[in-house]
């Protein structure tokens, strides 16, 4: 950078701050001449629209780097090759998860009425109607439960390793214990509160509060996880502040650690419920099977969502017309379609409430 | 009542650190005390251990002994709340709580300890240690607003009139002023030189200039070289330090010829 070397360098007066580029539609261009020569050989070999979507993908991360490399030089080059690569990553990603929810809408909408979501299985005469009444609320009601046993213990036990265990040696047991109960096999959890039921309770026991024990099994290590990251974001300098207030330990992680993570902690146990709301393994063991709506989940079988998805599909009974769908296929496709929904609005309210309680900055 | 503090060949440790050893030196209530000394030298770490706070860290530990009015402030029988409740603090960087309005923010340190108290009682409180801050003119037309909104040296006359609403015995103030512009800093000076009739306070400076205009007494604290602990070079009165220290190295400081 030095003066001397100014006859190979342009002068400080004409430097230019430009530089030849593409146009800007050029992945555009690239990508539809891309699409057609990909057809090409795709039609005469007869393959189908897959083959053709990666050919063509291909042909695309060859042409337009290269036409970049001439034009704009090797930088240039690369920046196009690796924006295309994250791209395609991207689109590889995401396919399967909008076939996934195009096929559950397509197959399971038609079969959503009112009398579907209002009804339960339970009939006196096989040309009464059916729905998924009794397998919702058992849903949300053992998805309740399990937050209600969760909730408090996962969030306790992340106050315990973040503000009083530093270092301490039972905060490195529970650490590594949450760490293995994470890995824990959720058949091997529904297990447990079999186990544990029928041992408290007797041979032959279902109830639906079974498979909030063993769902919350699973939620546990995903709140103390979560709320663990939360307090950890939450800066020391603002407990000392409380302290030298003459705050109490316990009044500035009430009043001030936990308000400032607040929108973290509800959020990551809105993701929990997301995760569990699907679990199914654990719930048909304890919670039973039932055609009729329970509400109470110390008392008594109860039929969830995933549950009866699954036990639709294994007996889904004889289609009314010959090769017409079978009736619990299609209560099947209904109910993940419902399940679907749930998860959704779960995720959804977990970002609008980690929005409401995130500490409020601005004017 | 304000209450001067004593402290006798005291070593502060992080872990098995030591940051600063062997410092000795008499406090005395109503009065200013100001320490200088180049970065790193134990400043903040010393003034932390007069309330207490030192201890927040994980690890962090002193030895010797700070008197306050006659009470050994690390005996096992001594509440560490009680003496924060009496020696108040205002830290190096603005830390306003982010959940709470600029209102509630001054409140903090009795709405935190849910002290009752009335709604004009509680109006008066905020008015005054505002204004004490200077900030009060600011901010009036929007209390309800959060403390996190305001400039980085509003936040920090926020925290002072925070650390004044809780009216300490002693105030201690970590460069209370390095993010300040030359009004607000004189107009936190002159809170000083009002809060010194009632209260001892104790200010860390960068500054020169503030050292000498609002201290009585001046500690200037040193590396003995690098990586070794910060100590107490020197402990006298303002005008002292700076007409004609007994140590070259104050002068030296001082007078800006060695960093
Ligand atoms: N939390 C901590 N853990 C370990 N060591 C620390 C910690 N805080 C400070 N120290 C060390 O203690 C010594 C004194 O730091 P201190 O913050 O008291 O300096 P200071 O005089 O306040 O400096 P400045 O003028 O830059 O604020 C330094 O060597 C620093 O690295
Ligand atoms: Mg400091």
């Amino acid at each position: 950078m030095s003066v001397t070397t100014a006859p190979v360098r342009p002068s400080a007066e004409s430097v230019s701050f430009t530089a030849a580029r593409l146009p800007r539609f050029a992945p555009a261009l690239v990508g539809v001449v891309a699409a057609a020569a990909a057809g090409l050989p795709v039609l005469l070999l007869g393959w189908g629209v897959v083959a053709w979507a990666i050919v063509a993908g291909l042909v695309f991360l060859v042409a337009l780097p290269l036409w970049a490399r001439v034009v704009e030089g090797s930088r240039g080059a690369t920046d196009r090759l690796v924006t295309g690569l994250v791209w395609a990553a991207c689109i590889v990603a995401i396919v399967p998860l909008v076939s996934l929810l195009y096929t559950v809408v397509d197959r399971g909408l038609p079969r959503i009425s009112s009398t579907f979501l209002t009804y339960s299985m339970y009939r006196t005469s096989l040309d009464q109607e059916v729905g998924i009444y009794h397998a919702l609320i058992g849903t949300l009601l053992i998805t309740l439960f399990a937050a209600l046993i969760s909730v408090p213990i996962g969030v306790m036990a992340a106050i315990y390793l973040i503000e009083y265990g530093k270092g301490k040696r039972l905060a490195r047991w529970i650490t590594f214990l949450v760490d293995v109960m994470t890995g824990i096999p959720s058949i091997v959890a529904g297990l447990f509160a079999f186990a544990l039921f029928i041992l408290l309770f007797g041979p032959s026991t279902r109830v639906g509060i079974g498979g909030s024990v063993a769902l919350s099994l699973l939620m546990i290590p995903i709140v103390v996880r979560s709320t663990e990251e939360m307090l950890r974001l939450v800066p020391s300098e603002l407990r000392e502040a409380a302290y030298a207030l003459g705050v109490p330990k316990w009044r500035t992680i009430v009043k001030v650690v936990l308000p400032t993570a607040l929108g973290g902690i509800v959020t990551g146990v809105t993701l929990s419920i997301a995760r569990v709301v699907g679990e199914t393994a654990p719930l048909l063991l304890i919670a039973g099977l039932t055609t009729r709506t329970n509400f109470n989940v110390f008392d008594g079988r109860m039929t969830t969502l995933p549950v009866l998805i699954y036990t639709q599909n294994a007996n889904p009974g004889i289609a009314e017309t010959a090769g017409g769908i079978r009736p619990g296929i299609e209560i099947a496709w209904g109910g993940a379609l419902v399940l679907i929904v749930i998860v959704m609005v779960l995720n959804l309210a977990a970002r609008i409430i980690g929005k409401i309680f995130a500490p409020k900055t601005g004017h | 009542m304000a209450k001067s503090i004593t402290v006798d060949s005291l070593d502060i440790y992080y872990g098995d650190f030591l940051a600063v050893e062997g410092v000795t030196m008499t406090i005395k209530a109503r009065s200013v005390t100001a320490f200088i000394g180049p970065s790193g030298c134990g400043k903040s770490t010393f003034l932390r251990s007069l309330n207490r706070m030192h201890e927040v860290i994980p690890g962090a530990r002193v030895e010797g002994k700070v008197m306050v009015d006659g009470q050994s402030l690390y005996d096992a029988a001594v509440d560490p709340v009680a003496v924060r409740r009496q020696i108040g603090m205002v830290f190096q960087r603005p830390n306003p709580f982010p959940t709470m309005s600029i209102y509630d923010n001054v409140l903090a340190g009795n709405r935190l300890n849910a002290k009752k108290m009335k709604r004009a009682e509680a109006d008066d409180i905020v008015e005054r240690s505002l204004k004490g801050a200077n900030l009060w003119n600011e901010v009036k037309d929007r209390l309800n607003k959060p403390g996190m909104g305001l400039s980085g040296g509003q936040q920090q006359r926020l925290c002072i009139a925070r650390a004044i609403a809780v009216e300490p015995q002693v105030l201690l103030m970590d460069e209370p002023c390095s993010a300040l512009d030359p009004i607000s800093t004189s107009a936190i000076e002159d809170l000083i030189h009002e809060l010194k009739t009632e209260y001892t306070i104790v200010i860390v400076t960068h500054n020169m200039q503030q050292a000498a205009r609002v201290s009585d007494e001046t500690g200037f604290f040193n590396l003995k070289a690098a990586g070794q602990p910060g100590h107490l070079v020197e402990f006298n009165s303002t005008q002292k330090m700076f007409a004609n220290p007994d140590n070259e190295s104050t002068e030296a400081y001082i007078s800006g010829r060695f960093g």
